[in-house]
C-alpha cells in the first residue's frame, strides 16, 4: 500500500513523473551499454587492421550511399555453415576503423565481409553495372551510374581530416596526396577497390582476446 | 494557466491526422513497389534514386515518423487536452511542431533520395536532419509537457506517461546515437566505431521499436480504447506496474540484434534475459487492454473502429511474444538476417500500429469535425483488406524466412554446404509474389480510408470544444473522485 501512495505523488507530479522516466530507463544504457561500449576488446585493433586509403574509404562512403548495407552483411558468424560459405568468421578488432559500422541486418544478398579476392575486377565491374548477365537468377538491382561518374574529389581531404580528428592516424602526407590519389577514377572504380579489400583485416592469431567469447568456429 | 482559451486546439489535431493518413499512403505505396523490385529487380529503370537500396529507407522512415510520429502527435496532443482540462500549452510551438514536422518528412524524404544517409536503420537521415528533428522533438515535448504542467486536475493519466516516455526516451536515444562529426552538409562520420556503433545503434534502434512504435502507441491505447468502449480501464494499478516493468527493462534488450557477432557474450545474454522479461509487461498490458473491452463485445458487431482496436491487441500480443522468442539464441541463429525479421517487424507495424492507429482515427475523425463517418460500409471492408493483408504478409515472410534460415545453415554428411546462396534465393520468388499481393491489399484498404475521411471531413469546420466545467467530480476538491473518473475513462465525456 505504501508503494501505492508513493506512486499517487509521482502521478501527480510532472517534473517527477519526466524525473523518474529518464532515470529507470537510463538504467540499461549506463550498466550495459556503457560499460560495454568502453570494453578495450572491442577497441583494439586486430593485428592487420590498418586505415582505410582515400580510394578504400571513398568506394566504402559509395556503398553507403547506394545502400549495398541494406542487403548484405558484413558480419560472417562463427558457425560451421557460415564460416564454409564466407570465411572466417568476423571480430571486433577488424571494425575498429568503421565509421559507421555496416554489418546489417538482412541478407537479401550473401555477406560480403570476405569477398575481397573471390572475383576478379572485371567481374565485380560487370556485375555491378548488370548482376544478371553473370548470375542469371540474381535479384540485385544494377548500379550503371557508378561507371560513368567521376568520383568526387573535393571532400576527400576534409573527410580524412575528420576521421583523423576521431584518432584514425592519418599522416598528413596521407591527406595531401588523396586528392591526387581519387584523380581520373570513376565511382565503379572506388567501389571494386573498397570490395576487393573486404576481408583483409583478418588475422589468424587474432589479439582482440575475444575469440573465447564465440564458439563453434573454426 | 492558458485560461484565456477556452477552447482545445483540435484544428492541429486534424491536420495532423490528415498528414499521418497521408504519408501512410505514400510510405505504404514505396513498400509495395520495393517488394515488387525483389520479384522484377529491372523495375528501377537504372534510376538511382529508384533503386531498392535508396527507397528502402525511404519506406521504413516514411513509415515510422511520417505516419507513425504525427498519428502520435495528433493522439497525444487530442488527449493530453483532455486529460488535463486545459487547452495546448503554447499553441504557435504545436502548430510549428506540426507543420515542421510534415517538411522534416518531406525534405529527410528527398535526401534520402539522393542517398545521404548514415546508413544507420531508422537513424538514416544525415546530421542536418538530426539536428532539426532534436529541435522539433524539444518543441514537441515543451507542449506537452507545459500543458499536462497547466492541468487543472491533479493526477497525470497513464496515457501521458507512455506519451511522455516517447518523448524523454527518444530524445535521449536519438541525441547520443547520432552524434558525429559532420564532413559536409550531406555527409558525417559517427563518433563511434565498429563494435561499438553496433552497440549504440542497436541500443537505439531496438528502444526505438519500444517507445515509439510500442509505448508510444500504448499511450493511444490507454486513453482510445476506455473512451471508445465506454468501459474503465481493468485494472489502473497493472497499467502502472507495467509502465514502470517495461520502461525498465526495455531499454537492456537491444543487442540481441547482436547475437553471434563480435560484441561481448556477457552483453547478448543480458539482452536474452531481459528480453524474456519483457514478456510479462507486454502481456500484462494487452491482458488489460482485452479485458477492459470484455462486456462490450457487442459493440464490435457494429463498430468499425472499435474492431481495429480489439485485433491491433491481438497483434500487439503476438509480436510482443515472437520478440521474445527471437531474441533466444537457438532460434535467433535460423531467424537473423532472414525475412522472418521482416515477417515479424511487420506483424507489429501492420497488425499493431497501424490497426490500432486506424481504429482511433475511425474514431476520431467523425468526433472532429461533428459528423457522421461517411460509409461505415467502406471502413468495415477496410477491416477485413487489413486483416487479410497482414496475415498474408505475416505467414509469406515467416515461411520465406524460416525456410532461408534452415537452408543457409545446411550442410550435408560430409560437411559441404548443401545449397548455394542463389539456389536459395531464388527459391523465394513464389514468397515474394504473395508478400506483394499482401502488401497490395494492405495498401488498398489505407486508400479506402484516406477516401472515406476525405469524404467526411470535406467542407466541414472542426468543432469547437470546450474543457469541461469544473464540477464536483472532476475538481481540485475532490481528488478521488477525479482519479476515479480518469480511470473508468470517463473524462472529457462531456465533447
Amino acid at each position: 500500500m505504501s508503494g501505492m501512495s508513493l506512486h499517487k505523488k509521482l502521478e501527480e507530479n510532472a517534473g517527477l513523473l519526466i524525473f523518474g522516466i529518464l532515470f529507470v530507463s537510463a538504467i540499461g544504457g549506463l550498466v550495459q551499454v556503457l560499460p560495454a561500449i568502453l570494453q578495450d576488446s572491442l577497441n583494439t585493433a586486430s593485428a592487420n587492421a590498418r586505415v582505410y586509403n582515400a580510394v578504400e574509404l571513398t568506394g566504402r562512403d559509395i556503398y553507403i550511399r547506394e545502400g549495398c548495407s541494406v542487403c548484405h552483411s558484413q558480419q560472417v558468424r562463427p558457425l560451421i555453415a557460415e564460416v564454409e560459405r564466407y570465411g572466417p568468421y568476423s571480430q571486433a578488432g577488424e571494425f575498429v576503423y568503421d565509421r559507421p559500422f555496416l554489418w546489417g541486418s538482412k541478407r537479401t544478398g550473401p555477406d560480403l565481409h570476405r569477398i575481397g579476392g573471390k572475383y576478379s575486377d572485371d567481374w565485380h565491374r560487370i556485375h555491378l553495372i548488370d548482376p544478371r548477365s553473370v548470375v542469371p537468377r540474381s535479384i540485385m538491382p544494377g548500379y550503371p551510374w557508378l561507371a560513368e561518374r567521376d568520383v568526387k574529389t573535393s571532400d576527400i581531404q576534409a573527410k580524412l581530416r575528420a576521421l583523423q580528428l576521431l584518432g584514425h592516424p592519418y599522416e598528413q602526407a596521407d591527406i595531401d596526396a588523396a586528392p591526387g590519389q581519387l584523380e581520373g577514377m570513376k565511382e565503379i572504380d572506388a567501389l571494386i577497390v573498397y570490395l576487393q579489400m573486404l576481408g583483409s583485416f583478418h588475422a589468424e592469431d587474432s589479439a582482440d582476446g575475444h575469440s573465447e567469447n564465440q564458439s563453434g568456429a573454426h | 494557466m492558458a485560461t484565456g482559451q477556452k477552447y482545445y486546439y483540435d484544428e492541429i489535431v486534424r491536420q495532423l491526422v490528415l498528414f499521418s493518413v497521408f504519408w501512410a499512403v505514400v510510405a505504404m505505396a514505396v513498400g509495395v513497389y520495393i517488394s515488387a523490385e525483389l520479384i522484377w529487380p529491372t523495375i528501377d529503370f537504372g534510376q538511382p534514386w529508384l533503386s531498392f537500396g535508396r527507397l528502402r529507407p525511404l519506406h521504413t522512415n516514411g513509415i515510422i515518423f511520417g505516419f507513425g510520429v504525427s498519428a502520435l502527435m495528433a493522439t497525444g496532443f487530442y488527449s493530453v487536452q483532455r486529460t488535463s482540462h486545459v487547452p495546448l500549452f503554447a499553441p504557435r510551438l504545436a502548430w510549428f511542431v506540426c507543420y515542421g514536422w510534415q517538411l522534416l518528412i518531406l525534405l529527410g524524404g528527398l535526401s534520402l533520395l539522393a542517398g545521404w544517409t548514415s546508413s544507420k536503420e531508422y537513424a538514416e537521415l544525415e546530421w542536418p536532419f538530426d539536428i532539426a528533428i532534436a529541435i522539433l522533438w524539444v518543441s514537441f515535448g515543451i507542449v506537452f509537457f507545459g500543458t499536462i504542467a497547466t492541468r487543472t486536475i491533479k493526477p497525470i493519466y497513464i496515457s501521458n506517461w507512455f506519451y511522455g516516455a516517447l518523448i524523454i526516451v527518444i530524445a535521449m536515444l536519438h541525441i547520443v546515437n547520432n552524434l558525429a562529426i559532420p564532413v559536409s552538409l550531406t555527409k558525417s562520420y559517427s563518433i563511434y566505431a565498429g563494435a561499438q556503433d553496433a552497440i549504440v545503434q542497436w541500443w537505439y534502434g531496438h528502444n526505438a521499436v519500444g517507445f515509439l512504435l510500442t509505448g508510444g502507441f500504448l499511450g493511444m491505447m490507454y486513453y482510445f480504447l476506455p473512451k471508445h468502449s465506454g468501459r474503465p480501464i481493468w485494472s489502473y494499478k497493472l497499467s502502472v506496474v507495467a509502465f514502470w516493468a517495461f520502461t525498465y527493462s526495455y531499454i537492456w534488450a537491444g543487442p540481441h540484434h547482436l547475437h553471434y557477432s563480435a560484441i561481448p557474450e556477457w552483453v547478448q545474454s543480458l539482452a536474452v534475459v531481459m528480453s524474456l522479461i519483457l514478456l510479462a509487461p507486454s502481456w500484462a498490458t494487452m491482458v488489460n487492454g482485452v479485458m477492459t473491452v470484455s462486456g462490450a463485445w457487442q459493440k464490435l458487431k457494429t463498430d468499425p473502429a472499435l474492431k481495429f482496436i480489439v485485433l491491433s491487441l491481438a497483434f500487439y500480443g503476438l509480436a510482443t511474444f515472437e520478440g521474445p522468442m527471437m531474441s533466444i539464441r537457438a532460434v535467433n541463429v535460423v531467424s537473423h538476417f532472414t525475412d522472418w525479421t521482416i515477417g515479424h517487424v511487420h506483424s507489429g507495424a501492420l497488425g499493431w500500429n497501424a490497426m490500432i492507429t486506424y481504429g482511433t482515427f475511425y474514431f476520431l475523425m467523425p468526433r472532429l469535425v461533428g459528423a457522421e463517418l461517411y460509409s461505415v460500409r467502406l471502413a468495415n471492408i477496410h477491416f477485413w483488406l487489413a486483416l487479410g493483408g497482414t496475415m498474408l504478409y505475416i505467414i509469406s515472410m515467416w515461411a520465406a524466412g524460416v525456410s532461408q534460415g534452415l537452408l543457409w545453415l545446411s550442410v550435408d554428411e560430409t560437411g559441404e554446404l548443401s545449397y548455394s546462396f542463389s539456389d536459395i534465393m531464388a527459391s523465394m520468388a513464389p514468397y515474394y509474389a504473395l508478400r506483394l499481393v499482401a502488401g497490395l491489399v494492405f495498401l488498398l484498404g489505407t486508400m479506402l480510408m484516406a477516401y472515406n475521411f476525405y469524404m467526411t471531413v470535406r467542407g466541414r469546420a472542426t468543432v469547437k470544444m470546450q474543457p469541461p466545467a469544473v464540477d464536483p467530480v472532476y475538481g481540485m476538491t475532490s481528488e478521488d473522485a477525479t482519479v476515479g473518473a480518469l480511470r473508468v475513462g470517463t473524462l472529457g465525456a462531456s465533447t
